[in-house]
């Protein structure tokens, strides 16, 4: 009887150290879902996988070489988030420019609601590996642009390409997508008082 | 060996008539801690949510049935298509291989009952209420949960309503389900078989749970994070999935189908199991391959963490990884090909009969090859492109899940329902089941392949005109089939109220396995005393 309890016993201790190695495993599993998050961001910014450009300013092209022999055409593309009422475009639909060379497209929005509101562009560079090579240096995408009711504005947008860029990329987009953020900034104010 | 086990049993029965209190009528349902009370329930669970998920696959056949609006309107089809594909994921097909678990990995294994019977209970009874809750969202505003089974970001955020929070709700309550039962499983594997009973003498059922369990733990917690990230993205200004606020919505598409994936092998593993014992059984021969089963059980199993994006190729991914994932979901085609060889390899030669449980396990290993294939034309990236979102797809995960999970747990039904019940079904009612749902499944599902390839995309209520006589078709089939399930309803309850001929402990001639060695129907209590192996 004695031994049949021990073994009872050694059964539960079994069976608790089994738990414990499971239930941490769910734990872990919880936050890896969570960890997945940053981690895919990284990835993407080493890869160019979603094709996100940075959104801060790269240096400037001093003392880079200008690579006359090779031609790209840089295509822009411009949205405006489902439902909003505001006219976004570039002056140019696309542009040729050498590695290296340092150009500047001018895109223009206007809001044609009668509130003020503030908007944030997103860029995406497809295919994904050009934005590798794509340094911006001065950008409307780097900070959110308040708009007054009906106010029209253009903003400018520096950039040049990485010499590095690889010889089969000929051609690529710049899309911008252009998001209402007023409500969102509204919320994470009234979060933080 | 088998003397020994019968000796213990019959002197063990009649233990069982003196001590076999367990309380009547309502309690002992809500209280059991039984794993047959408990299997029981889940079955039965499983079968009516598959039938309240199949009714309203029969509402998209009948909008499809014609071209046009005639039925519903677009939103409330857009309801059915995602609450049909949650409650056939989570309420029917994993359910049902819940208890059987339940039922059959005691008895195969020798054990008493599950290792962790009270949380046994919990798992269960927390199931009904997440349906509950999931099927009250019909009653709101808006509507049930619209945007799909994969309820990918936005439309589960920025599109959808409120309905999104029970959706999330009950979600978490499944995943938790879900998650004690993996857990009960391994342990009850891990410390309660029986003497001799070492990993390499247990029977492939128990061997395929055993890994579906591991998938189980490592993926439902990363499904509760992602429902978890809609929630906040929706209700509470995070912005995982939202570009506007530097979230990016193709990651909500890795996340899930980083779950998604490893779970269609958590509704295809079981089955391997079953029809492993079934095939056996009616072909009077020992499994062909019994440790290769195993080893490409865990390729399987291990292979599925590496496949997820090819349900993504056309998001735009660079060419490298749409190969990685197009060799990888290959690669897969080799371990389930050594499993479909085997099966066939255990056949050859064999004294074969036809019964029931056999013929669905027949139907399984032709249909889901079948299902298999049209999953390899899939994985080629470029003309996935074609077939993407269309209803070759449709077609192809309804072969390898009606054809395929469904299939296997009517075979395993019929296989131990005689050990459940203590009666044999209705063979003319089995048969004609059987027959009726074979050939209904294929008027259904097999012609959407052809519509699929002609470009036909899913989850749209109506369709150009082209499609109209295959829709119909396809309609006719669904009709059939669901109804054919009433048969097997009328087959289950007769068993339940003891309507037929006594079985014997071992009604199958060929079956192996200690579950035989218990009488028909199983004492409320088996292996008290551990059997010897």
């Amino acid at each position: 009887m004695s031994e049949h309890e021990s073994n009872e016993q050694k059964h539960e201790r079994g069976n608790s150290r089994v738990i414990t190695r499971l239930l941490a495993s769910v734990m872990l599993m919880f936050a890896f879902g969570f960890a997945l998050v940053p981690l895919y961001e990284k990835f993407c910014e080493i890869t160019g996988f979603n094709g996100r450009t940075t959104n801060t300013a790269a240096q400037s092209n001093e003392g880079m070489n200008v690579d006359q022999s090779r031609v790209v055409t840089v295509e822009f593309h411009t949205r405006v988030s489902r439902g909003i009422p505001w006219e976004f475009h570039p002056e140019v639909r696309s542009i040729r420019v050498h590695p290296g060379e340092v150009k500047t497209v001018n895109f223009i929005i206007e809001n044609r609601t009668d509130k003020a509101v503030i908007a944030q562009a997103l860029p995406s560079v497809s295919p994904g590996e050009a934005s590798l090579y794509l340094n911006k240096t001065e950008c409307f995408c780097f900070e959110q642009q308040p708009l007054a009711a009906g106010e029209r504005a253009v903003m400018p947008m520096q950039f040049y390409l990485d010499p590095d860029l690889p010889d089969r990329i000929h051609r690529f987009t710049l899309s911008y997508m252009m998001y209402d953020l007023t409500e969102q900034v509204q919320v994470t104010a009234n979060l933080a008082e | 060996m088998s003397t020994t086990v019968s000796d213990t049993h019959s002197a063990h029965d009649a233990h069982d008539d003196h001590h076999d209190h367990k309380p009547t009528g309502i309690k002992r349902w809500l209280f059991t801690t039984n794993h047959k009370d408990i299997g029981t329930m889940y079955l039965w669970f499983s079968f009516l949510m598959f039938l309240v998920g199949g009714s309203m696959a029969l509402m998209i056949r009948a909008e499809l049935f014609q071209p046009g609006m005639q039925i519903i309107d677009p939103h409330f089809f857009n309801q059915m298509t995602t609450m049909h594909g949650v409650i056939m994921v989570f309420g029917a097909v994993m359910p049902a291989f819940v208890g059987l678990a339940n039922w059959m990995i005691p008895m195969m294994i020798g054990a008493p009952d599950m290792a962790l019977p009270r949380m046994n209970n919990w798992s269960f009874w927390i199931l009904p209420f997440a349906f509950l809750i999931m099927l009250s969202s019909f009653f709101m505003p808006g509507g049930a949960p619209a945007f799909g089974w994969t309820f990918y970001a936005p439309l589960s955020t920025t599109y959808s309503t409120d309905s999104t929070a029970l959706f999330v709700f009950s979600m978490h309550i499944m995943g938790m389900s879900s998650i004690m039962g993996a857990i009960n499983v391994i342990v009850t594997i891990m410390n309660m078989r029986a003497p001799g009973m070492n990993y390499m003498k247990m029977p492939l059922f128990v061997w395929t749970w055993f890994i579906t369990a591991f998938l189980l733990i490592a993926v439902m917690p990363v499904l509760a994070g992602v429902v978890t990230m809609v929630l906040t993205d929706k209700y509470f200004g995070t912005s995982f999935f939202d570009a506007a606020g530097g979230g990016d919505p193709v990651l909500f598409q890795h996340l899930f189908w980083f779950f998604g994936h490893p779970e269609v092998y958590i509704m295809i593993l079981p089955s391997f199991g079953i029809v492993s014992a079934i095939i056996p059984a009616f072909a009077r021969k020992p499994l062909f391959g019994y440790a290769s089963m195993v080893y490409a059980t865990a390729s399987i199993a291990g292979l599925s963490f590496l496949v997820w994006a090819h349900h993504m190729f056309t998001t735009g991914m660079p060419t490298f990884a749409s190969l990685f994932f197009m060799y990888m979901t290959m690669l897969i085609a080799v371990p389930t090909g050594v499993k479909v060889f085997n099966w066939v390899s255990t056949m050859w030669r064999g004294a074969m009969t036809f019964e029931t449980p056999m013929l669905f396990s027949l139907a399984f290993v032709i249909l889901f090859t079948i299902g298999g294939f049209s999953g390899i034309m899939l994985a080629i990236t470029p003309v996935d492109y074609q077939y993407h979102d269309t209803y070759f797809v449709v077609a192809h995960f309804h072969y390898v899940l009606v054809t395929g999970a469904v299939f296997s747990i009517m075979a395993a039904a019929y296989y131990w329902l005689p050990k459940w019940s203590g009666v044999m079904y209705d063979d003319f009612l089995s048969k004609l089941h059987f027959w009726c749902s074979l050939i209904s499944v294929n008027i259904l599902f097999f012609p959407m392949h052809f519509v699929g390839l002609a470009g036909m995309p899913r989850r749209i209520p109506d369709y150009a005109i082209q499609f109209a006589d295959i829709n119909q078709i396809v309609s006719i089939g669904g009709f059939l089939f669901g109804f054919s399930q009433l048969i097997f309803l009328a087959v289950a309850l007769k068993c339940a109220f003891k309507k037929g001929k006594p079985a014997p402990a071992k009604p199958w001639e060929g079956a192996e396995g200690l579950e035989w060695t218990v009488p028909s129907p199983a004492p409320y209590h088996t292996f008290d005393v551990p059997p010897k192996v």
